[in-house]
């Protein structure tokens, strides 16, 4: 498909929490760099640290249930040349430690890879406090640091062997249920590029992590509809890759945004600036809309809260009429 | 860098670290008074006996690191670093000032020397704790790693929570230095937040705690060498120090944490520093 090597999203595929992605690409980047260490506040199998810490039981610091810490004790760790990863809940990590992300890590320009586990309403029965949907748009805002939103646990673990080769401070978001499996090893990515998922037309539909396999799923739907819908995959929320968003919109003239966040300063945001600035365009921005999640099933969540292919498929039929 | 200087010398450097300390804030007309000045000797002890530092090469690879926690009082630091031959004496005038490397509070990557950036409360500790992991993870056991906080400050969380990481792991390569003034921006300590009993605290998170007059250079570096050489658990000095040390109408005055001197009243405290000239620690005792 395009020369993007992914999988056929027609027939049957694996499913595989995001997170367990990352899990494999923090032990091989422990394996290749000494200086990769591990920090997690009392979350270390949920967060899938546990195969870094068995492997290097002497790399890796247990911080206890101390978010605040958790950023600081990174931050320390960078100032000696390590390249820590330090993990948690995005609800405490970077929900609760904003300010220390800010001054010791971002400010400070230290190299701390902050991960974000089980973020997005497909968290499920844990509720709202647990739902995180605003740790795009607090990391995004963030002088110095990059957003890395990965689509399935293949790019989850491409995503994290480039954050440790990388020097900047990042944060990495995570979900918690399985995700079907869209990309193979050999899709590319890089830090900062966007990917066109699926060629098309008539309307762009920019994605990232977990809806980037619901909008494909829409597109193929769309085209049935008679709709070309273009997917372009967006891993890399800062820094964007504008070149790509912008030559896919002026191709198709109009946007849907979409992101198991909120709608607002998240990926919808950062679109919606970009083409304010550049390209003005009717666009449709699916998210969360300024509201919190509840318990539930995860795909009844998605369902309920319109985050889903049936959702996105709407969306494209509203602002394809815009456009007119 | 070599240890030649007697204690009366030290007293005398701590001193123009003062004058230093109320020409910066006066020329920046903002910033705090009462915690650099009371700080003076311990950074007077701190970089010309106590830290293995070169002010010629800020990022010496054996370097001992000094993290000041509480930022606000980083007028003695700069004074103090400027006097070490970090950097011209002239800079310190541009405190503050658009474009200046002396950020009203500490960026390390405006100026070499400063090894992290501070303000907001509660956070040098946890960096430290980091910075001692990483020492012994690269068995870097000649080096050791120094903190400053305020005493307000400890009302901060993030703190308590250093606290018992650095016990959990026995980071013997740390000593904390608690700037014990008692005062905070709206009053007294123990009427803002009361952290009595401090040393017990400490010592219930599984610290050796000292206690010393934080005014008296000498006591300074007799603790810091006990604490270098207690290798069982992490030590903390509580050092109870004067705020506003030195210039009699700013002494014991809370009113004084975030307030420069004006023109008259700089003229008037480096007169009273002047005529001190060392022996301030006799004046008001």
């Amino acid at each position: 498909m395009n020369g993007m090597h992914l999988l056929d999203i027609t027939k049957e595929l694996q499913a595989e929490p995001i997170r367990k992605g990352f899990g494999r690409g923090l032990l091989k980047a422990g394996e290749l760099d000494e200086r990769v260490v591990a920090a997690c506040a009392d979350l270390t199998d949920s967060t899938q640290m546990s195969l870094f810490k068995g492997k290097f039981p002497d790399r890796f610091v247990e911080i206890g249930v101390a978010e605040q810490n958790l950023a600081t004790v990174g931050s320390g760790l960078a100032a000696m040349g390590k390249v820590p990863f330090v993990s948690s809940y995005a609800a405490f990590s970077p929900g609760r430690n904003w300010e220390q992300i800010r001054t010791t890590i971002c400010l400070n320009d230290r190299p701390v890879k902050i991960v974000g586990s089980h973020a997005g309403v497909s968290v499920g029965p844990d509720g709202a406090t647990h739902q995180m949907l605003e740790d795009i748009a607090l990391m995004r805002v963030l002088p110095n640091m990059v957003v890395i939103v990965p689509g399935d646990s293949t790019e989850a673990e491409k995503a994290t062997l480039a954050i440790a080769k990388d020097g900047r401070p990042t944060y990495l978001r995570l979900a918690r249920e399985a995700t079907p499996i869209i990309t193979s090893v050999d899709t590319p990515f890089e830090i900062g590029r966007a990917y066109v998922f699926m060629p098309g037309t008539d309307v762009t539909i920019c994605t990232t992590g977990t809806m980037t396999y619901q909008a494909l799923l829409a597109a193929e739907q769309l085209y049935k509809d008679g709709i070309d819908a273009e997917v372009v995959h967006i891993p890399t929320i800062k820094p964007l890759d504008a070149a790509t968003i912008l030559a896919s919109v002026r191709k198709t003239g109009c946007v849907i945004t979409a992101e198991e966040g909120q709608a607002a300063a998240g990926l919808g945001g950062a679109i919606a600036e970009l083409l304010g600035d550049e390209y003005p365009v009717p666009i449709h921005r699916i998210g969360m809309k300024d509201r919190f999640g509840e318990s539930g099933e995860p795909d009844e969540l998605l369902e309920h809260f319109g985050l889903d292919a049936k959702h996105i498929r709407l969306a494209a039929h509203h602002v394809t009429e815009r456009k007119k | 860098m070599t240890k030649t200087y007697t204690v009366k010398q030290l007293e005398q450097k701590a001193n123009t670290i003062r004058e230093d300390i109320i020409r910066m804030l006066e020329h920046a007309g903002s910033g705090h008074s009462a915690g650099p000045l009371g700080l003076a000797d311990i950074f007077t002890a701190l970089y010309f006996d106590v830290l293995n530092h070169d002010p010629k090469r800020p990022d010496w690879e054996d370097r001992d690191i000094l993290l000041l926690s509480n930022g606000h009082c980083v007028p003695v630091r700069y004074a103090t670093m400027a006097e070490a031959g970090y950097f011209p004496k002239k800079e310190l005038l541009t405190l503050r000032k658009l474009g200046s490397r002396l950020q009203g509070h500490p960026e390390r990557l405006r100026l070499p020397g400063l090894e992290s950036t501070s303000g907001p409360l509660g956070s040098g500790l946890s960096q430290a704790a980091g910075i001692a992991l990483a020492m012994n993870m690269d068995k870097q056991f000649h080096r050791h790693v120094y903190v400053v906080t305020g005493d307000g400050e400890l009302d901060e969380g993030n703190i308590w929570e250093a606290i018992m990481l650095t016990a959990k792991y026995r980071l013997s390569n740390i000593t904390a230095i608690v700037d014990r003034n008692n005062i905070q921006i709206d009053g007294p300590t123990e009427s803002v937040m009361p952290l009595e009993d401090l040393k017990k605290k400490w010592e219930a998170f599984g610290w050796h705690a000292i206690e010393i007059d934080g005014n008296d250079i000498e006591a300074v570096i007799d603790a810091c060498n006990m604490a270098r050489a207690i290798t069982e658990k992490p030590v903390v000095i509580l050092a109870y120090t004067i705020p506003g040390k030195g210039v009699d109408f700013m002494e014991y005055d809370f009113h004084w944490h975030g307030t420069p001197p004006n023109h008259e009243q700089a003229i008037k405290a480096l007169h009273e520093l002047r005529t001190l000239g060392g022996k301030i620690r006799s004046e008001h005792e």
